[in-house]
């Protein structure tokens, strides 16, 4: 028999109070633990998201906004830019790549948002040194699309399925046109796994996708700082073609037009790879092209990592401090349980100690036991809460997939978490010591006595 | 010699600031293997006499010597440890650990004289009869088994000395005389020398060494 095992009785005679108490340890290190792990997962994300770009092109506005939309599919676009802005950055000296993304319409089922790109979005990686890996042949002609593997699964679509679009607008109609499945990407843990891609050709070629004349000539104008007649020289031929269609008589029959002139087309962001060795050399060429940006248009370059920081540390960061907060107070408040259940439990083990004292146990043996009750506690109730605090990941990483494309792998385990242990034990040495000074300053005499 | 006191003085502090002399003993001597009843009557100082030998409570002065070791010289670790060693304690009121088993409240008194012993505790239940009911809680024995279990346990390490105080007293009468037997017969059996204070005269009188505490124990002498 150890003092371990005399320590292991003693709770186990006041079962009801030591279980309560333990409990009450277990909910706060799960809670805890449950913030830490899923704060993990969530600043992973927002983190790697991003990082395949350099800059996020899009109209003046709030950078966040744009951000959100573009990469996170979770809020509106803020306008569009002319498609004469993107041709003319894909043949920008400092830019690599860049990426067309039009955003607004949803899927008919399931509501998933539907992004038009080229085939060149899958090239570039959703995640660090994680290639995009497609079941089927991806985006190639003007009707096809790419489904991330959420829509995979809860739209049961494979390769092959036909699916329409919702124009997000006034009506919310729905398009004629439709699209089908030619590739699946595989789990990505990113936004992309909730999201539609269609070949940029189709969605222009989408009813009410292309810009009117009139008005498309008077948003280039100003957009460039241009005269509205410069413009409308510069398309010239694409206006009177358009003139030409316009005389041609549409009863009886509807078809598609082909692609609509550059002059209708827009896009909502442009995603941005830079030229020059990644880090340094990219981040440079990425400031140099955000400045001239600010000066020469109504445009702005966004830089995905600078914006997800500075969300994460003044949103995301302030909601994970509350919750670490709360559930250090919910912890604080347990020791405060198990300090009371023992020093209580102290008033009635007078004699039981004073009994050990008698058949010889020291005063520090006597301590060591009480202090190895209030460890006992802290360290089981710790260990089931970290437990119960996994348990509680694993059962709503699928709900959080669901809700938000968020991949949650319920495995994780996150070095903070090695503290959590040390920390209970250090707190119930603290709770323990004045009881079992208690305990200590027993007068065996007057104990047995009573 | 088992047990010798010498010049031994011990007094209380009352709540009103004097001191309320309880033991006043000049020498007293229990040889070893010597089973004797101390009787006296109630508050006279026997429980306070027991607490000394045993080293619970500390004399104001003299010499507690037990099996050759003045443990009045010793410092209270020290004084534990040759308790839960050397000396065996029967209460009046059994003093079992609730949350324990038979066995292990014999196993108790062994961990804290470091000597964990389990073959040894089953037989010392077996001997004093609870072979079969080693693994019940005290609140599952009767009040006699109870007794029985802390005998067994006052034996586990082995003493040169029991001190037993009362141990009859919480007891009914059908279990009194198979107590004072079990202790009586045990104590010869391991050569313990046994010093068992009462107030029963029907239990004293089955000692061939009886002796009143008043007649060595003079608290109010000053000299």
């Amino acid at each position: 028999m150890n003092l371990l095992t005399i320590a292991f009785k003693s709770l186990q005679q006041r079962w009801l109070s030591s279980f309560l108490t333990g409990l009450s340890v277990s909910l706060g290190v799960a809670l805890m633990v449950a913030v830490l792990v899923l704060n993990s997962v969530v600043t992973k994300v927002f983190e790697q998201s991003g990082t395949g770009y350099d800059l996020v092109v899009g109209p003046k506005g709030s950078d966040t906004q744009l951000v959100l939309s573009t990469i996170y599919h979770i809020d509106k676009p803020i306008e569009n830019l002319p498609w004469r802005f993107y041709r003319e950055l894909s043949e920008h000296r400092l830019v690599e790549r860049a990426v067309p993304v039009n955003l607004g319409d949803t899927t008919e089922i399931g509501n998933f948002p539907i992004v038009g790109t080229t085939p060149q979005y899958f090239l570039i990686d959703p995640v660090p040194d994680q290639k995009f890996r497609v079941k089927g042949d991806g985006l190639r002609g003007t009707w096809d699309a790419v489904i991330g593997s959420q829509v995979a699964r809860k739209n049961h679509w494979d390769v092959g399925a036909t699916f329409k679009m919702v124009h997000s607008g006034q009506d919310d109609h729905v398009h004629n046109e439709l699209f089908t499945v030619r590739g699946v990407l595989a789990p990505t843990g990113t936004p992309n796994d909730r999201t539609v891609f269609v070949h940029i050709d189709g969605f222009f070629q989408l009813d009410e996708h292309e810009k009117p004349v009139e008005e498309a000539v008077e948003r280039e104008a100003k957009f460039f700082g241009e005269s509205e007649d410069q413009i409308r020289e510069r398309y010239k031929n694409d206006i009177a073609e358009m003139q030409r269609h316009a005389g041609h008589d549409h009863s009886g029959h509807h078809h598609h037009h082909g692609p609509p002139s550059d002059l209708q087309k827009e896009v909502t962001s442009i995603l941005l790879v830079m030229k020059g060795k990644e880090g340094f050399q990219r981040g440079l060429a990425a400031s140099t092209l955000q400045a001239d940006l600010k000066e020469g248009f109504q445009a702005q370059g966004v830089s995905v990592v600078q914006v997800m920081t500075r969300l994460m540390t003044n949103l995301v960061g302030n909601v994970r401090d509350a919750f670490l907060l709360l559930t250090v107070l919910i912890i604080a408040v347990s020791g405060i349980g198990i300090f009371v259940s023992i020093y209580n439990s102290m008033s009635e083990r007078r004699r039981e100690i004073a009994i050990m004292r008698a058949l010889g146990a020291r005063r520090q043996t006597v301590l060591s036991i009480v202090l190895l009750e209030s460890t006992l506690l802290c360290t089981l109730g710790g260990l089931a809460g970290m437990l119960m605090g996994h348990l509680l990941v694993f059962c709503a990483a699928p709900v959080i997939e669901d809700r938000s494309g968020l991949l949650i792998d319920p495995y994780t385990f996150i070095g903070m978490e090695l503290v959590v242990i040390p920390g209970l034990v250090l707190m119930a040495m603290l709770i323990g010591l004045l009881p079992g000074m208690s305990a200590y300053r027993t007068d065996v005499a007057e104990a047995l006595q009573n | 010699m088992s047990l010798e006191l010498r010049n031994l003085r011990k007094s209380y502090r009352e709540p009103g600031g004097g001191t309320l002399p309880v033991l006043h003993i000049d020498a007293f001597d229990l040889p070893q293997g010597e089973q004797m009843a101390l009787v006296g009557h109630s508050g006279g100082g026997k429980t306070t006499l027991l607490n000394v030998i045993s080293g619970i409570t500390s004399a104001d002065s003299g010499q507690v010597i037990v099996d050759g070791v003045e443990i009045s010289g010793l410092v209270e670790p020290a004084r534990d440890r040759f308790r839960a060693e050397r000396i065996g304690i029967v209460f009046q009121t059994f003093h079992l650990l609730p949350a324990f088993t038979a066995l292990e409240n014999v196993l108790l008194g062994m961990a804290f004289a470091g000597r964990p012993d389990g073959a040894f505790a089953r037989q010392l239940l077996d001997r004093v009869g609870l072979g079969q009911r080693m693994h019940h809680r005290p609140a599952q024995l009767s009040v006699g088994e109870q007794q029985r279990v802390a005998v067994a346990r006052a034996l586990a390490n082995r003493p040169r000395l029991m001190l037993a105080d009362e141990p009859t007293a919480s007891v009914d009468l059908a279990n009194q005389q198979m107590i004072l037997d079990l202790l009586r017969q045990a104590c010869q059996e391991h050569q313990v020398s046994l010093l068992l204070v009462t107030h029963s005269s029907e239990v004293s009188s089955q000692f061939e060494r009886v002796e009143q505490l008043s007649q060595f124990n003079r608290p109010g002498d000053r000299s």
